[in-house]
């Protein structure tokens, strides 16, 4: 019952005419930055975090979530009308949001996109909202080898659950780690790894590493790839809208599917793109079209955008009640966090009610402005995607220069941005994955003294991680994960030589 | 570097990726050097500070040395890139890289619209009407917006303190 208060003072907080004003200019700035290429969600939030510096946290935090919520949004607007995914969560809307605009569909692609994603993020923050809470209540108790379990649970998640190459995802994910211990040890308050560089001595920020990978790296692939929009014109009238509006009830039980596989695959950090395809894929075989799946079939665009948006939402589930960020995204509003003073983690639920109450209150009201955004102004959207791109570029890198800048009024820091943006590029290229790297960079240094300190406890022992039931209970968690994809090659082979044998 | 007419040459990805994992565990080696300088064994205060990324360290080396072996082993004739894109790529790299290179002598402002200047000129093709409105209306949006409104200060050179902004 006091969450429903709580919930009712955070509307009060998030309805104030300021808080409301910097919500629809994060929405309408979001769902720009997810209709252009090499401007995604956690880059773009990167660069617009040094505009936050001077409100105060909740508005701060409202706007930088507002981005989030339309980015995801934006993603779906370039998947139908011009088959270019403006977001890695978006590919699997192409599948069939593009032929239905082909076939002159797309007022009823983009409707149904719209409203599943708007589906997806209500589910997920009634999660929110009833779990986030008594998660954060619980996780007070934790000492230092239940948070480590805790971290260790969701690297051990990333491994297992991404589809690039497991050991592609430990090499990146321990890339990021070094780089987190770059700087001063924050236990023995010694230098290391500087190599006498002085620029090194405060290490290396994440968010720089945010937007040099995502920013500058997505930038030189689509340059490779090289640009040419052939697209659909876009427009809804509130014909289309109410029609495919009764049609949806239809697909209740895709949506509720998607909306568990996104909230799962949000709360551990595997995020939204891997639970599109995932929601896409079992929709595809449940569903009794699921021959026409790719034809242009509405039942592909909602299961893919309800859990990709189900996923982006559920990622800052952890990131709230935990401070373990579920995508780079949550990441990156972590971060913020920690610039404007808050200490992310369960204290946050004690000590910043207004604050948590008032995030949560705006993704409910955030979703809601977006979906009117969206549904009305698409036209206007899908303009923006006509801008050649040797216009677009220059304008974006100067951005991703100034976001990189304002983190410490560092030149240093634009230039380290680069490097990180071409080698974003090659990794993207090998099929590295880059969100272990960032999330690595972003929770290294704490990953690193919760460990530290339980090693301390215990004058060296691991057998901390497995001394009492709920520490070895998240520590087995973590192995499964980690050797899941094993496990569920052993249990296919089991079954096929079951068959074999019958 | 032949320029072949038919423009489907360029480097093997095998051969891409292979280099990839090397440096990557020439990164890992160097993580460790770092931490054995810092010390990887107890302390007085427990595990000094070299003891955490030093298994870091190895595990990159190790993972990478998997890496290397799983391309060595599936690697197919595929190409990483055409080499006419990886020149569209360089056409982006090297000007952001004298972008970024020169922004602490001439603050960002100028490096800003001489960049976007250069990028709709020359890769672009625009008339130079467009090319001047957007090169210098970006960089005069952007103060308004960062420096005025939002008051973060952006880096600035001698043409913003002759200007006296």
């Amino acid at each position: 019952m006091e969450e429903i208060v709580n919930l009712f003072h955070g509307f009060a907080v998030a309805l104030q005419p300021f808080n409301i004003m910097v919500m629809l200019l994060g929405i309408v700035l979001g769902v720009i930055i997810g209709v252009l290429p090499g401007l995604g969600g956690a880059n773009g939030v990167a660069i617009l975090l040094p505009l936050t510096f001077s409100m105060p946290p909740t508005s701060a935090i409202i706007m930088l979530s507002c981005i989030y919520w339309g980015a995801l949004f934006g993603g779906a607007i370039t998947s139908i009308l011009f088959n270019i995914p403006g977001e890695p969560w978006s590919v699997a809307t192409t599948f069939d949001g593009y032929p239905m605009a082909q076939q002159g569909k797309a007022g009823e692609a983009l409707t149904a996109a719209f409203t599943s994603s708007f589906v997806g993020a209500l589910f997920a923050v009634i999660m929110i909202t009833l779990v986030a809470p008594l998660v954060a209540s619980f996780a007070l108790q934790f000492g230092p080898a239940e948070k480590f379990a805790v971290y260790f649970l969701a690297f051990c998640s990333f491994v297992g659950l991404s589809k690039e190459p497991p050991f592609k995802t430990i090499a990146a994910m321990m890339m990021g780690f070094a780089l987190a211990a770059v700087g001063l040890d924050s236990i023995t308050g010694q230098l290391r790894l500087t190599f006498g560089f002085t620029e090194l001595l405060n290490g290396f920020d994440f968010l720089i590493a945010v937007i040099g990978l995502f920013g500058i790296g997505e930038i030189l692939i689509t340059m490779e790839e090289g640009l040419a929009f052939k697209g659909g014109k876009a427009k809804i009238d509130l014909k289309v809208v109410l029609q495919t509006w009764k049609s949806l009830p239809r697909y209740w039980l895709t949506m509720l599917r998607s909306c568990f596989i996104g909230c799962w695959m949000g709360i551990t950090p595997a995020g939204a793109t891997p639970a599109s395809f995932m929601s896409y894929g079992i929709a595809k075989r449940v569903s009794k079209n699921g021959n026409n799946f790719g034809k242009g079939e509405i039942e592909g665009v909602i299961a893919p955008e309800t859990a990709a948006h189900a996923a982006g939402t559920a990622a800052l589930l952890p990131m709230l009640s935990l401070g373990v960020p579920g995508s780079p995204t949550a990441a990156v509003l972590l971060g913020g966090l920690l610039i404007w003073g808050l200490q992310p983690g369960p204290m946050l639920f004690v000590e910043q009610k207004e604050f948590v109450w008032g995030l949560i209150a705006s993704m409910y009201l955030g979703n809601l402005f977006g979906l009117l955004v969206v549904l009305t102004c698409v036209p206007i959207f899908a303009a923006i995607l006509r801008v050649p791109f040797s216009i677009i570029a220059p304008l974006i890198l100067v951005l991703c220069a100034i976001g990189a800048y304002s983190v410490h009024s560092s030149t240093f820091d634009v230039m380290l941005m680069l490097v990180f943006g071409v080698v974003g590029y090659l990794l993207k290229k090998c099929n590295y994955p880059l969100a272990p790297l960032v999330l690595a960079i972003v929770l290294g240094d704490k990953a690193e003294e919760a460990f530290r300190q339980s090693l301390l406890g215990s004058q060296g022992s691991l057998g901390i991680f497995f001394s009492n039931p709920l520490v070895s209970t998240i520590m087995v968690l973590g192995l499964i994960a980690l050797f899941w994809s094993g496990i569920q090659e052993g249990f296919t082979r089991l079954r096929r030589t079951r068959t074999a044998a019958a | 570097m032949t320029t072949h007419s038919s423009g489907a040459a360029g480097p093997k990805h095998k051969f891409v990726e292979a280099g990839i994992a090397l440096l990557i565990a020439l990164f890992g080696a160097v993580v460790i050097v770092g931490s054995l300088k810092a010390g990887i064994n107890w302390g007085a205060e427990g595990p000094r500070a070299g003891f955490f990324p030093f298994y870091i360290g190895l595990l990159i080396i190790v993972s990478s040395a998997i890496n290397f072996w799983h391309v060595l082993r599936d690697g197919d004739g595929e190409l990483f890139a055409e080499w006419v894109q990886l020149r569209q790529v360089m056409s982006v790299v090297i000007p952001t890289a004298i972008y970024v290179g020169s922004m602490p002598f001439t603050g960002l402002y100028l490096a800003s619209i001489i960049f976007i200047g250069y990028f709709m000129r020359w890769l672009g093709k625009y008339r130079w009407v467009t090319v001047l409105g957007v090169a210098l209306g970006m960089p005069i949006i952007t103060y308004f917006i960062f420096e005025r409104y939002f008051m973060v200060p952006l880096p600035k050179g001698p043409i913003e303190e002759w200007l006296g902004i």
